[in-house]
């Protein structure tokens, strides 16, 4: 297989742009009118990052295809993201866990990233960084008061760690896509990341007085573009008013 | 859940201006609600926050007896000095 870079970075911006899209269905639904902008706020973040690197992966490519064509034309298939970022919002609680695991996840892969041999990948990084550093606090801060809350909130959010970390092995594998561009520092290897991870989520657990769970899982299939039936649902929403008006310009 | 007022700064030199209110259970939550709902324009370099039960307001009631006896002291008003004119705008 030659290295493809534009394939590669699919990977990257389909984590954003579902997650992103993920965050944006709680706008005019959030609990309090606080969270209403910033949970769309940071979706904004993510989707912003998602059309940097699909416009980024097209231009590699040299094709005709545009970022919309890459976030709307694609069947689920053909979408490389990680199963976390997929995953239902289900409640509060469900969303700002999978924020907080993504967030410090990217962070720290943004950070890597700014060693990249790549001038436009260091540029995208160090946006992006600064952007996960501030949802980190925002989902971090959240986890914490859930965990060390109410009998509910507590309830709610050990209830969120056992549906969402067995997700969270995934995020951390290097893929036949991405191998050889990490050999060549162009892109970061996501497996030395997750030392640093654990650390960090194990240190908001504590404070939040939840325990660290156990986790072999290996829920994988996300990069190959085996998805759950969740990922089916979110595609039939967001592309639909592109498929149903093609080349629909604002 | 405590109401909180908003201050921000929107550049260095001017001063942190109140730009309204939010709910928050405390300080810190109060700060990343305050940067979430009123800085998403780039409107700030820097956000104050207060707790809204900390603020002692004038009483409503007393607008008269407080406000009216300054306006009829139009001398209070630096309107009746020959400025020279080297100096220009004061």
């Amino acid at each position: 297989m030659s290295p493809d870079l534009g394939k590669a970075l699919l990977e990257l911006a389909d984590d954003n742009l579902i997650l992103g899209h993920r965050l944006s269905e709680w706008c005019g639904h959030a609990p309090m009118l606080e969270e209403d902008l910033a949970l769309p706020n940071m979706g904004l973040d993510l989707i912003g990052t998602a059309r940097t690197l699909y416009t980024y992966a097209c231009e590699i490519e040299n094709s005709n295809k545009t970022e919309d064509d890459l976030a709307f034309l694609r069947n689920e298939r053909e979408f490389l993201n990680c199963l976390l970022v997929e995953r239902p919002n289900t409640n509060f609680a469900h969303t700002i866990l999978k924020q907080l695991y993504f967030s410090i996840f990217m962070e720290s892969y943004w950070a890597a990233a700014l060693n990249s041999k790549d001038e436009t990948i260091v540029g995208i990084a160090g946006k992006a960084k600064k952007e996960m550093a501030y949802h980190i606090r925002h989902s971090g801060e959240w986890v914490i008061r859930l965990g060390d809350g109410t009998a509910e909130s507590h309830k709610k959010i050990v209830e969120a760690v056992d549906a969402l970390h067995l997700y969270t092995n995934e995020i951390f594998i290097n893929t036949q896509n991405t191998e050889f561009f990490i050999e060549n520092n162009i892109l970061p290897d996501r497996i030395s990341l997750k030392s640093n991870w654990e650390k960090a989520i194990k240190s908001i657990f504590k404070q939040a007085c939840i325990p660290y769970p156990k986790n072999d899982a290996e829920l994988l299939g996300g990069r190959l573009g085996l998805h759950g039936e969740e990922l089916g649902h979110l595609l039939a929403s967001m592309q639909s008013v592109h498929r149903a008006h093609p080349g629909a310009k604002w | 859940m405590p109401l909180w007022e908003v201050f921000i700064r929107p550049r260095n030199g001017l001063s942190h201006k109140h730009v309204g209110s939010l709910h928050a259970s405390d300080k810190t939550m109060a700060i990343n609600a305050a940067r979430d709902v009123y800085t998403r324009r780039g409107e700030g370099t820097s956000i104050w926050i207060v707790p809204s039960a900390l603020i002692t307001a004038s009483d409503p009631i007393k607008a008269e007896e407080n406000f009216e006896p300054s306006e009829n002291k139009i001398y209070r008003h630096p309107t009746f000095y020959d400025i020279p004119e080297d100096i220009g705008h004061m």
